[in-house]
């Protein structure tokens, strides 16, 4: 099918794959232990949005059901463009299985409304125990169901050594992507304040 | 399965498949013309056969060569891998590498044998020229082409076209200095020269071959503006890029275009019916009306509520 879809030109969105996500808060507490890293509580959802009125509609219904979800969950839950015109949704709650749910909601309508191809990536916060700054967050990508770890440091550095130890700390728990190449970074983060 | 709403287009799919069935048919009847006429000439389809290959492998760096690119690093270029590094990851494909070429012709190239060798180039110009959503449109457009593998597909659909014209030459230059009726002495009393037929046979499948790889060419770029626009999820986005670069190329003088397509000359011939032009046959591209028209029908397919 692969070799008909190139010959012939046409290749189809690929669906994402939303169900790795839940294996998140065990892989947490393996990172606590391993490498010291701490949920922050924070996770931001990037989606490319789609001209037209119906991606206008699913924008609207979506940014309603997570006020809503919100109000239940205690979440707080707001949007933001950030400048490679991707939408983020940030989802911050002090427990990790709402914000695990708060993504899982977002990825859900997205994908409900037909919309599931312009999911990007999904990004948890961490940083290590007690204290100041130095974060290592968990990105998530769709279209390969893969995990990769992003140490963001000062002026477009990332901490590679750091990134490293978590792959070996997450090995056999979450599925991290083999390709070192494709562990794109992603600077400014909507919630990283030191990273801004 | 999750559906989408981005649905393929049948036609585009069918008329690049009758394309290719009849670029296919043409190289079987010209193997077996040569065949049956028992010529020698089928050495000069192993030159070609051998330079396409080498063209074909070190494509990525004939391009990078010749449009005068080099290739720029994510510090170098923070802006550009950025984009690129999130097409990739929302198509989920290899990252190619990027090059910048030095030249105020807003323009954009990809190419290399594969994926794993595949570059993505754009123009100084380009980068000047565009905004950020429309520099994505463009880059979208040109990963399709990678993803799509056209390097490989246009490389063997135009062999045919080059053996042909390989062949002519040779048989021209055969039948000059051989004398087009000269060779008469064994066997072969009273019948046509067999150089004189291989000219014949030749020049007709330059012709026919050329016509046939252009339409697919322009096939290629239909497709790949249409998964640019699904992968963006903004057509119009696509479509504001093409009217720029085009209305900046016509003004432009494109001489150095054309020095790449000596053949161009002949074909000011006008137009045959409103709407269609001989032009429209011959060139690699489709139309811009054309490209704008399909972008215009995938904007409102979006646009249609669930």
């Amino acid at each position: 099918m692969r070799f008909l879809d190139s010959l012939l030109g046409r290749t189809k969105p690929k669906p994402p794959d939303l169900d790795a996500m839940f294996a998140i808060p065990s892989a947490a507490i393996t990172l606590e232990a391993a490498v010291g890293l701490r949920p922050t509580g924070q996770a931001g959802v990037a989606y490319k949005p789609a001209s037209g009125a119906a991606f206008a509609t699913t924008g609207d219904d979506l940014s309603q059901l997570l006020a809503l979800s919100g109000e239940q969950s205690g979440s707080t839950i707001r949007g933001h463009d950030d400048r490679f015109g991707y939408r983020w949704a940030v989802i911050e709650d002090p427990d990790l299985e709402d914000v695990v749910g708060g993504v899982h909601l977002v990825n859900r309508s997205l994908e409900d409304a037909g919309f599931g191809s312009q999911l990007l990536c999904s990004v948890f916060g961490f940083s290590p125990v007690g204290g100041s700054g130095r974060p290592c967050h968990l990105v998530y990508l769709y279209k390969r169901g893969t995990f990769y770890p992003f140490a963001p440091r000062s002026e477009d550095r990332r901490d590679n050594e750091l990134e490293l130890r978590v792959r070996g700390a997450l090995e056999g728990e979450l599925a991290i992507e083999p390709e070192l190449s494709r562990w794109f970074p992603v600077w400014g983060l909507p919630f990283d304040q030191a990273n801004r | 399965m999750a559906r989408t709403r981005f649905p393929v287009d049948r036609g585009l799919a069918a008329r690049m498949v009758v394309t290719m069935f009849l670029l296919g048919l043409l190289y079987v009847v010209f193997i077996g013309v040569l065949t049956a006429l028992g010529t020698s000439f089928v050495v000069v389809l192993v030159i070609a056969g051998g330079l396409l290959v080498a063209q074909y492998a070190f494509s990525d760096r004939i391009a990078m060569f010749s449009m005068n690119a080099h290739e720029v690093t994510p510090a170098e270029e923070p802006v550009l891998h950025g984009i690129i590094d999130r097409l990739c990851a929302l198509a989920d494909m290899a990252k190619p590498r990027v090059a910048i070429a030095d030249t105020d012709l807003p323009n954009a190239f990809a190419t290399g044998r594969n994926p794993d060798h595949a570059v993505v180039a754009v123009t100084a110009g380009l980068l000047r020229r565009l905004d950020e959503p429309e520099l994505e449109a463009v880059l979208a457009h040109e990963l399709s082409h990678v993803a799509h593998r056209d390097v490989m597909v246009m490389t063997i659909a135009s062999f045919l076209g080059i053996a042909a014209g390989l062949l002519t030459r040779f048989a021209f230059y055969s039948g000059l200095f051989g004398g087009f009726g000269g060779r008469r002495s064994n066997d072969d009393k009273g019948g046509t020269p067999v150089v004189l037929v291989v000219l014949i046979v030749s020049v007709a499948v330059y012709a026919v071959s050329f016509l046939l790889t252009r339409a697919l060419s322009r096939y290629r770029e239909l497709s790949a503006d249409r998964a640019a626009a699904v992968l963006t999820g903004r057509p119009s986005t696509l479509a504001a890029a093409l009217v720029k670069i085009s209305g900046e190329m016509s003004r432009i003088p494109t001489r150095d275009l054309r020095s790449a397509e000596p053949m161009n000359a002949f074909f000011f011939a006008p137009a045959l019916a409103p709407g269609f032009s001989i032009s429209s046959l011959f060139s690699s591209h489709p139309s811009l009306e054309r490209r704008l028209e399909q972008l215009a029908a995938i904007e409102a397919d979006l646009g249609r509520a669930a």
